[in-house]
């Protein structure tokens, strides 16, 4: 992947002087292109990009080897009726029940991602989140989902952000780091587009909007910011990091909105699984109407797709 | 209810006295309730009061509102608040109108409603009707011109860009006219509204029913929930907790008289609350900005200007 | 092939019904012609004829200036404020009722894109006449005095850019004055205003209050020089315009003129980029460049060019052009031939003087008149691409350094429309908005219009406002 790169100096410096986002302006744009009409093929196409593009995710304190065992299954043949819908990325669930998921899904190409870092919150000792995302990797998750350290952030310690981001990298081992800015809580775009930049110069190789956990979590405005942030970064870095909004996005034409985004604003070498992708559960399962809908022609209802 | 002509009868609704066949149709007779953050309650109290008519014929049971029912409205008002304030001018405005194209839908039925409360004849009732939707009219296209005329740059003596704009005040209380039962009470609470600030109004103790109605209209049209509140039952009893709240910015004491209102004015100078004096108002009138301007505050802003 | 193309996603055209031919509204309703001829209007995208037009011969123009005058005289000026505002309303909301209808209506006539139409259009004209419908019963509070008067007959003539919402700008606050009206819409977007003539008729406006004119420069001068009327208002081209101030000059009209503009867009160099950029494209490019007050100037700060025309290069690959009535459209048909012809011409001067000529990969249609949206660089202030109105979708690209020399600029031209500023810091703002001798400033923003807001020039870009309590006074006899 890439070296995690060394402490920056001037790094405020660096973050503050990275051009405004005017609010105003961002959320126009974004409602603009929410208004394109994704009709006929090209609904088709976006259906099933969509699908496979999603994170199938549950992460309550009520979640069971059971619980993960069924999401497995859902995320490997979404649709009962119809085996060639598309699988999903990837699985995302708590360390403890990382295991589960791994067994499930070896050998399938569903990635299994696990949260760590004390997710949600972050509120704890580098020394406690270190183990927690080693403790997720050796249970079998290529895929690590971490939290930033808001405090910090809002505090103005980036440093300290910076460096948490690097030691999380480095005990991921081979693992993918995503990682979560919590955008509802940076609350201001000028804020996502700062801690955008330092989740990327810090190494991570997503950027995540939010744990679900907060409202608001993903929104257009904040994706926008992000996927400008992305395609930046690689114009200046060469390297390329993937966005996943999350939290929030519940229905197929929700879901579009975000591929046409991706597509106008960074660009479709982000149009594949392996640069976005979308955090969510319920939204599953209104794509699959909808493509069901496109295949007969018929509304379809809730009793023909599962619940699990 | 069409066969209202005949002056005498009393009542709302219901087969008419003279008839003694078995065929004749019974009315299904209204609820009259309050109306609080979008809903109609009854009075948590479980209290009703009987009105009647100019001849004293019974008309309702509408509901007894109690300081409770009055500390709800003004929770309601305050939540309300926000968003009423925050939405664009145009949007109140147009919000505003659709009420007036509803109450011109229910233009019958307001006729009968005030006829009956006020003892008017059929051609004053229509007037009076007719009145209140023009008023409503006239208001809401005052949402999106009162920070032209209210508004101003200010040229001050500096390099600096100073503009002044009004801002709604707050939650409104509002002691609506006695004997006015729908004109006057569109009167005071309109200018309210318009400009962004939530109500929690008193109808008529007398003659309520009319301003329920009215209740009933801005329930189905877009007007948020809690920005319009209305409570029925005892001037004297309902007014004091209303003008001694400390969540409440403003109070229109129009429906009151000596000496409740100066008890009341009294009551809201503990929170510096803006008041509307009770006076001798002629209705039918055109209205000035006075009431409007009451409600609203005014925010001036300076920046400097250099490169 | 793109991965993600978008599948055709065309509005329909079923919902609007036009008629073979049109007559003439005067009194209230549709009728033939006296003394004029009739003409087509065609869709500039497709060149389909889409209806016959009646051209108005100067009896006509008498006709209609005569019901003006009566409606005036006896029903429309003694009427009491509460009543004209409510038939406002009432064709406000008709506006909005047959908002869809009117949205592809007005791209098949006009050649803008629907989402434009739909999202912008149409709904500026119910809130043109909501706004002034709320003033007709309130002029005491305009701060004209105690009881101002109408003028009496107005004579207006409106351009083919922003079709129906000009005749808002126009009608409504003509009207809510008390005022009557004889308008003439432009020759090629004739369409909507007359679909406008049928919403009177739906309001039950009284006959003679509004009266439309369709016809092209004759009957445009016909109306402008009747004697009968008080008032003209012109929104056009600067040369036209100074043609009806000389024409004018010796008479009572009163006159109120919105012209042309060249507007400079200022992008300092603190300004927030991707919205600068944003504001760039919709400066020039929305409504194909048709905009009197398009920012087709852009003024950048020498130390961000490089960053901010690429910016603006990568996003300029982004635009769709193609069918109006394709709701992912954002760029559509240039109006007419005439207008294409006089792009092309600027075009090739603006080579022929040395700039450098840029337009991403565009695919034109092979019918109707069509135009890449274009950027010219090396472009200094002497250039004809600097000073003239090229009225389409070509951006002009000049640097500055220091505030100072970015307003010297902004102002160096007989026009004065509008201007755009782009930077994060608000004093900076306060002292270009307060330096800049144009009528609109958009500071972080552009091509933002609200009824509620005066707009109109300074210079020749014309003189009067249009939207606001100043709007109100080019209608009244103050």
């Amino acid at each position: 992947m890439s070296a995690p790169t060394q402490a920056i100096p001037e790094l405020r410096g660096f973050l503050h002087g990275l051009p405004g986002v005017d609010r105003v302006g961002a959320e126009a744009r974004a409602a603009t292109l929410a208004s394109r009409s994704i009709k006929t093929t090209a609904k088709q196409w976006a259906l099933d990009m969509a699908i496979s593009m999603i994170d199938l995710t549950t992460l309550e304190g009520q979640d069971t080897p059971g619980k993960v065992r069924a999401l497995c299954a859902k995320a490997k043949r979404p649709d009962p009726a119809d085996p060639t819908a598309p699988m999903v990325a990837a699985v995302c669930v708590y360390p403890d029940l990382a295991h589960v998921a791994a067994v499930e899904l070896k050998g399938s190409g569903v990635h299994v991602a696990s949260v760590a870092t004390a997710f949600p919150s972050g509120r704890t000792s580098l020394e406690v989140k270190l183990a927690d995302v080693k403790y997720a990797v050796s249970a079998g998750a290529d895929e690590v989902d971490m939290v930033i350290d808001r405090g910090a952030f809002l505090a103005g310690d980036y440093q300290l952000v910076f460096d948490e981001i690097v030691a999380v990298k480095q005990a991921c081992g081979d693992a993918h780091l995503k990682v979560i800015l919590e955008t509802g809580e940076l609350v201001t775009l000028d804020n996502v587009r700062r801690a955008s930049w330092l989740a990327m110069l810090a190494g991570g190789d997503f950027i995540k909007t939010s744990t679900g956990k907060v409202a608001p979590a993903a929104t257009l405005p904040v994706t926008l910011v992000m996927l400008e942030a992305v395609r930046d970064f690689r114009e200046s870095h060469g390297r390329q990091v993937g966005v996943k909004p999350a939290g929030g996005i519940r229905t197929a034409k929700d879901a579009i909105r975000y591929l046409v985004l991706v597509n106008e604003t960074a660009g479709e070498d982000w149009l594949d699984p392996d640069w976005f992708r979308l955090g969510a559960s319920s939204l599953l399962n209104d794509l699959l109407m909808q493509r069901t809908k496109m295949m007969t022609g018929r509304y379809s209802g809730p009793d023909y797709f599962t619940l699990d | 209810m069409s066969d209202m002509a005949d002056s005498d009868r009393g009542g709302l609704g219901g087969s008419s006295p003279r008839a003694s066949t078995a065929s004749a149709r019974i009315a299904v007779r209204k609820t009259y309730k309050l109306y609080i953050g979008g809903a109609f309650p009854r009075s948590e109290s479980g209290r009703s009061y009987v009105v009647t008519d100019q001849k004293d014929r019974f008309l309702a049971n509408a509901a007894l509102a109690s300081r409770k029912d009055a500390r709800d409205a003004v929770t309601a008002a305050r939540k309300a608040f926000g968003g009423w304030s925050a939405a664009t001018a145009y949007n109140r405005g147009q919000v505003l109108y659709r009420v007036a194209e509803l109450l011109e839908g229910r233009r019958a039925q307001f006729v009968a409603e005030v006829r009956a409360a006020e003892g008017l004849g059929a051609r004053q009732g229509e007037a009076v009707v007719d009145a209140a939707i023009d008023r409503w009219v006239w208001y809401a296209g005052w949402a999106d011109k009162l920070a032209q005329v209210r508004g101003s740059a200010n040229p001050v003596a500096g390099p600096y860009f100073n503009f002044s704009l009004p801002e709604p005040t707050g939650v409104v209380a509002v002691i609506a006219p006695q004997a006015s039962s729908l004109l006057g009470f569109v009167s005071v609470v309109a200018p309210a509204v318009v400009s962004g600030n939530t109500v929690v109004a008193v109808a008529s103790e007398r003659s309520p029913l009319p301003a329920v109605s009215l209740s009933e209209v801005l329930a189905t049209s877009d007007v948020p929930g809690g920005v319009i509140n209305v409570l029925t039952g005892r001037t004297e009893e309902i007014a004091p907790w209303l003008a001694s709240h400390m969540d409440v910015n403003a109070i229109d004491l129009s429906g009151a008289t000596s000496p409740l209102a100066d008890d009341l004015a009294a009551a809201a100078a503990e929170n510096l609350k803006r008041v509307v004096k009770p006076g001798d108002e002629d209705w039918t009138l055109a209205p000035g900005l006075d009431r409007m301007l009451t409600y609203l505050e005014t925010k001036t802003v300076w920046h400097p200007a250099s490169n | 092939m793109p991965k993600f193309e978008y599948a055709p996603a065309p509005e329909s055209r079923s919902i609007v019904s036009l008629r073979e031919s049109y007559g003439l509204f005067i009194n209230g309703e549709f009728g033939p012609s006296v003394d004029g001829r009739a003409f087509k209007t065609i869709s500039p995208a497709t060149e389909e004829v889409l209806a016959e037009v009646t051209e108005a011969g100067p009896a006509d123009v008498d006709r209609a200036v005569t019901a003006a005058r009566k409606a005036y005289e006896h029903t429309w000026s003694a009427m009491p404020g509460r009543e004209r505002a409510k038939y406002l309303f009432r064709i406000a909301r008709i506006v909005q009722e047959r908002a869809r209808e009117l949205a592809v209506l007005e791209s098949l006539d006009n050649g803008k894109p629907i989402r434009e139409s739909r999202d912008v259009d149409i709904p500026l004209v119910a809130a043109h006449f909501f706004y002034y419908a709320g003033w007709a019963d309130k002029l005491e509070y305009a701060g004209y005095g105690p009881a101002p008067r109408p003028l009496g007959v107005a004579g207006q003539v409106i351009p083919w850019n922003f079709p129906l919402l000009m005749l808002a700008w126009k009608i409504a606050p003509a009207l809510a004055c008390g005022n009557t009206v004889v308008l003439k819409p432009a020759e090629t977007t004739p369409l909507t205003a007359l679909a406008f003539a049928e919403i009177c008729q739906q309001a039950d406006l009284p006959p003679g209050v509004v009266n439309i004119v369709t016809g092209a420069g004759e009957t445009g001068r016909a109306l402008v020089e009747h004697p009968g009327i008080d008032k003209v208002a012109f929104t056009g081209s600067t040369e036209v315009g100074k043609q009806i101030a000389r024409a004018c000059a010796p008479t009572r009209k009163k006159v109120t003129l919105e012209l042309g503009g060249k507007a400079a867009n200022v992008v300092f160099e603190d300004a927030p980029v991707d919205q600068a950029v944003e504001g760039i494209v919709n400066g020039i490019f929305f409504n194909q460049g048709h905009v009197c007050c398009a920012g087709s100037r852009l003024l950048v700060q020498e130390s961000v060019y490089d960053e901010v025309l690429a910016s603006l290069r990568r996003r300029l690959a982004t635009l769709r052009l193609g069918d109006p009535l394709d709701k992912n459209t954002d760029v559509g048909a240039i109006n007419s031939a005439a207008q294409l012809a006089k792009i092309r011409e600027l075009s090739e001067v603006g080579e022929a003087e040395g700039a450098q000529r840029w337009s991403p990969p565009c695919e034109l249609p092979v019918k109707g008149f069509w135009f890449p949206p274009t950027i010219f660089t090396g472009v200094s202030q002497a250039h004809r691409i600097a000073r003239e109105e090229i009225f389409g979708p070509v951006l002009s690209v000049l640097t500055f350094r220091t505030p100072a020399e970015a307003v010297e600029k902004a102002n160096n031209t007989p026009y004065g429309l509008s201007a755009g500023v782009w930077t994060e810091k608000g004093s900076l703002i306060l002292w270009m908005a307060s330096r800049l001798r144009a009528g609109v400033v958009w500071a972080n923003t552009f091509n933002k219009f609200d009824p509620t807001s005066p707009f109109g020039g300074y210079k020749e870009s014309g003189y009067g406002r249009e939207g606001g309590r100043h709007g109100l006074e080019a209608y009244l006899d103050v």
